[in-house]
């Protein structure tokens, strides 16, 4: 019964730590820039988003969130999956703006391979055109508390 | 025996100095965040971090490279970095171990964290990590000349003395080494070859994240990337704490100075963030010529200086 006790503490230590600091790789489809500009706004002085522990790192290898905005195209298609496989595990994915949750203006396009859903498993999608920071910052957050 | 275990596990060692190193390194990244008019993390930020890699992450091994080397430089990096660690925070906390010629011992030690990111590096197979690791090498062999310089001056201004201790008690005994003209000379050369062995902002090319990504870390996840970041936590208080010894009269442990000591440290660490944050990423070639032509000349000065008796 201690025992029980000892691991349910431990996993909830773990799960603490991770919803703590989660490092964010920045994934960016055909994007328009919007949804890129509006993440960066997050990161800076005004939204300030290290508050939570949340960094921006430059390797996949590094990263809990992936965070994917644009529409995918066939060529974004396999840079995604390759991505995907490269994380550690447990990776977060999350969806921003229009086209990642649903293809927005792009959904009927020649080269459209599908919203980000269709291509790797989505954990949160924050939908806008661009969404704001506040948004993004809110869908975060929802984010941590559910991991 | 069982004393020396417990130096390098308790003590001034692993936990002590990684649990140190983690709040100066809070510390460093809030001043960051001062500086750039944002909030800042919270306290226990490192040990999150370090946890999550830990405990949570998975470990990545290399498809095309060496997995043993791979996983083992982080070993050695820590290994290393704690026994740089006991061998510095002994003496400052006047512990003796009666050994005279430490100083050489810490030069060295000091050194296996670098050599063994460059080993990690090679190993893990990544062009990227590679372009990293023969930055940390140029790096290496540009600033450590300019670090021997610079202790043998302090050997040379505490009349030959080879042991920590010994220029401790030397500084406790007169004055702190650092008023004097070459005694500022030395403290200005320390700082910049501080910054270069913990690969911060002006010398931060190996790792250089907008540019080659992280570099010679771009391959590590999970419990390796852990003891990467611990090392990092250790040597962010040992190579302070170095400076501290050698030139400011290192630590006293009675009544209000136990105040100062702890101001020493954080001062170094300020400045070291400072000059972090307001400088740009040079250029691995300006780097050596940095070091190898005006760091090593104001040390030969401080060493003329200090014959004259400056």
């Amino acid at each position: 019964m201690y025992s029980d006790i000892i691991i349910i503490k431990i996993v909830g230590f773990k799960s603490y730590c991770f919803k703590k600091s989660l490092w964010v790789f920045h994934f960016g489809g055909a994007s328009c820039n919007n949804c890129d500009i509006e993440i960066l706004d997050c990161l800076t002085p005004r939204h300030d988003l290290e508050r939570f522990g949340i960094l921006l790192v430059g390797s996949i290898r590094h990263a809990d969130v992936l965070l994917v905005n644009g529409s995918i195209n066939n060529h974004d298609k396999e840079r995604l999956i390759e991505l995907y496989k490269q994380a550690p595990k447990p990776i977060l994915v999350v969806a921003i703006g229009a086209c990642g949750c649903t293809g927005g203006i792009f959904a009927e396009s020649l080269t459209f391979a599908g919203p980000v859903d269709k291509v790797i498993p989505v954990d949160a999608y924050i939908p806008g055109c661009p969404p704001k920071p506040e948004a993004i910052i809110a869908g975060i957050v929802k984010l941590a508390q559910k991991a | 025996m069982a004393a020396d275990i417990f130096y390098f596990l308790v003590f001034p060692g692993l936990l002590f100095a990684g649990i140190t190193g983690g709040l100066l390194s809070w510390f460093d990244r809030k001043i960051s965040a001062r500086v750039q008019f944002r909030k800042g993390p919270p306290v226990l930020q490192p040990f999150y971090d370090f946890f999550k890699l830990l405990l949570v992450k998975e470990t990545i091994l290399p498809k095309h490279g060496s997995p043993v080397a791979f996983l083992l430089a982080p070993v050695f990096s820590v290994f290393g970095a704690t026994m740089a660690a006991v061998f510095i925070l002994l003496p400052l906390f006047q512990i003796t171990t009666g050994f005279r010629g430490d100083i050489l011992v810490i030069f060295y030690l000091l050194t296996i964290p670098s050599f063994s990111y460059i080993f990690g590096s090679l190993a893990s197979g990544n062009p990227l990590a590679a372009v990293g690791g023969s930055r940390e090498m140029k790096l290496i062999l540009s600033y450590e000349l300019t670090f021997l310089l610079f202790i043998a001056g302090i050997i040379m201004k505490c009349g030959q003395q080879f042991d920590l201790y010994s220029i401790i008690q030397t500084q406790q005994a007169g004055t702190p080494f650092i008023g004097s003209v070459s005694g500022v000379l030395l403290f200005v050369v320390g700082i910049f070859c501080i910054q270069g062995k913990l690969a911060l902002v002006p010398f931060d090319m190996p790792e250089a994240e907008t540019e080659i990504t992280e570099g010679i870390f771009i391959e590590y996840s999970g419990a390796a990337y852990a003891l990467i970041k611990l090392t990092k936590y250790i040597m962010f208080f040992a190579l302070p704490s170095l400076l501290v010894a050698l030139l400011m009269s290192g630590f006293r442990l009675d009544g209000i100075n136990i105040l100062w000591s702890i101001l020493k440290v954080l001062g170094i660490v300020l400045l070291i963030t400072l000059i972090r944050n307001t400088n740009p990423r040079i250029k691995i070639r300006q780097a050596v010529k940095f070091f190898l032509v005006w760091m090593n000349l104001l040390a030969v000065i401080a060493i003329i200086l200090i014959e004259f008796g400056y």
